[in-house]
């Protein structure tokens, strides 16, 4: 399953590596990932597939929550086709 | 890749702007448990809403943990149980009872269908069904009831407007607040796939088990037209249609997966905006937002008719089967915005008839003293019904007398069901007018054929 992480908050060293670390932890594959700064807030959006996960969806969006938390930022993670639903006719 | 800017643009929708997916109603057919007997018939449909909605709530928290968007209520809605209880006048209670303990076994916030379809005439079984509604609504909790009494083409049932009147007013005076009339509602031209409470049930139409999804957004569409504070009318209607088009792809994908998981028919996305009492949920404040002072003023069914048909057009654009209501709705205690217009007097009932008008629903959710003369009750409920039947379109009455208080108080309800200010009635009487029964015959434009 292809889901869409988002990482949105205060831009500091060190983000992108505690992220990958912890969805590394659980086989998480990042097959895509962009990083911006939108009206000074740091964003980060990776594609990522959970198929082969160690962990359930709830719990690696619980973990990934407590994750931002923990560093300042707020991260979500949903299906793709949640955007492709509302952004593609 | 879809682009940064959507994907955020799709998370403050979440996050900042409570857009979410109101509910996931199964609607079930309970044709097949009629039996002989009330005791074998209120068995077989506990058994029957158990199976099939045994796992509604876990698809529906499952995939509110995949998409990242709330589903916020579970609800069944069954076949008029007045079709179930025609063989046995007098025990309709026990079939109210059994679906209440269903609703609760399989763990859904709402079931609708204790309902009856009157709208030209009225079996004995019928009439003791709907005698049966205030105490059915003040011994469950979780059941809702409906009674629709008029249509375009049969006309309106005035004997049950009269009857529904006693209906409403007997429902609240035996539950707490009147909460057991929050739970009842008088229709004009029902939908047969409505998946929002309190007046959904499962359509005479319909197959054996269907899944609606209805979805909501009020805090989106405002935002989105906060984005341009000086554009032209023409120019709100196009940024509300594409609001709610966005929307209502996101119910559609809901109802693709929850229909797939549950076994279920793929129904109806109702795409309607439906206020909470939260602020940022409003549809008051839409309307506020569109130029008005405030919502109940000059202007406010203008700008609701603007409204409620861009959200229509979106929505159609965005899901193959659009069915419900779909528009805006207009509670006045679930909505903050017109919480305080109700209470500083823009906001008056003539006002709201009105608004109806050009709506997706009706009168609803409105507070009203408790003394008020059954007989206005019913009234209200005849004009309603009347611009219902002439406009072609669904018109609904959820009123609350509400024991003990008067103009000038407040009734507190809770949750989504919010609170109200108790608005006054015209205080003429229409007793005479009630009291004569019949039919009012169907609009010369009814007749289609």
């Amino acid at each position: 399953m292809k889901c869409v992480l988002t990482v949105i908050g205060k831009d500091k060293p060190g983000i992108i590596a505690k992220v990958s670390n912890l969805l590394a932890n659980k086989n998480v594959n990042i097959e895509d990932i962009s990083q911006t700064i939108m009206q000074s807030t740091f964003t980060m959006i990776m594609l990522v597939n959970i198929e082969n996960a160690t962990a359930t969806m709830k719990d690696l969006k619980e973990e990934l929550v407590s994750l931002g938390e923990e560093i300042g930022v707020s991260i979500h993670l949903q299906h793709e086709a949640v955007f492709d639903a509302m952004h593609k006719v | 890749m879809i682009k940064t800017s959507e994907i955020i643009e799709t998370i403050n929708m979440v996050d900042k702007e409570h857009f979410d997916i109101r509910t996931i109603t199964m609607g079930i057919s309970l044709f097949g448990c009629i039996k002989d007997t009330a005791r074998d018939t209120a068995n077989a449909v506990y058994d029957l809403i158990c199976s099939r909605g045994k796992n509604i709530v876990k698809v529906a928290n499952d995939l509110s943990v995949e998409y990242g968007v709330p589903v916020v209520n579970k609800r069944v809605s069954v076949t008029p149980a007045s079709f179930l209880t025609a063989k046995f006048m007098g025990e309709e209670i026990e079939i109210a009872l059994a679906l209440d303990k269903a609703a609760k076994e399989i763990g859904v916030d709402f079931i609708g269908g204790y309902s009856a379809l009157v709208h030209k005439s009225m079996t004995e079984s019928e009439k003791s069904f709907i005698l049966s509604i205030p105490e059915v609504l003040s011994k469950t909790e979780r059941l809702c009831s409906s009674v629709n009494v008029g249509s375009t083409r049969a006309g309106i049932n005035m004997d049950a407007v009269k009857l529904v009147g006693e209906v409403v007013k007997k429902a609240a005076d035996i539950t707490k607040d009147g909460l057991g009339a929050a739970k009842f509602v008088a229709f004009c031209n029902a939908v047969e796939d409505n998946p929002f409470m309190a007046g959904a049930f499962h359509g005479v139409g319909e197959g054996d088990c269907v899944i609606n999804v209805g979805v909501s957004g009020p805090g989106v569409v405002q935002n989105a037209l906060k984005s341009i504070p000086n554009a032209s009318i023409t120019e709100l209607a196009e940024v509300v249609k594409k609001t709610a088009f966005k929307i209502t792809r996101v119910g559609n994908l809901v109802l693709d997966e929850a229909s797939k998981r549950l076994g279920a028919e793929r129904g109806i996305v109702d795409l309607s905006l439906a206020p909470t009492p939260v602020i940022g949920d409003s549809v008051g404040h839409i309307l506020e937002e569109m130029g008005l002072e405030e919502v109940g003023c000059h202007g406010t069914t203008a700008c609701l008719a603007l409204l409620n048909d861009a959200v229509k057009k979106g929505g159609v654009m965005a899901c193959s089967n659009v069915g419900g209501l779909s528009g805006a709705f207009i509670p006045v205690s679930e909505d903050i915005g017109m919480i305080n217009a109700a209470d500083s007097g823009s906001l008056t009932l003539s006002k709201l008839e009105a608004m109806t008008a050009v709506c997706s629903v009706g009168i609803d959710m409105v507070a009203i003293p408790g003394d008020t003369p059954v007989s206005t009750i019913s009234a209200l409920i005849a004009d309603e019904m009347a611009i219902g039947m002439v406009n072609n379109k669904t018109t609904a009455v959820r009123i609350i007398p509400v024991p003990n208080k008067t103009v000038g108080e407040y009734v507190e309800f809770g949750g989504l069901l919010g609170r109200a200010p108790i608005m006054p009635v015209h205080n003429k009487s229409a007793e005479k007018f009630i009291s004569r029964g019949g039919r009012i015959p169907a609009p010369i434009h009814g007749n289609k054929n």
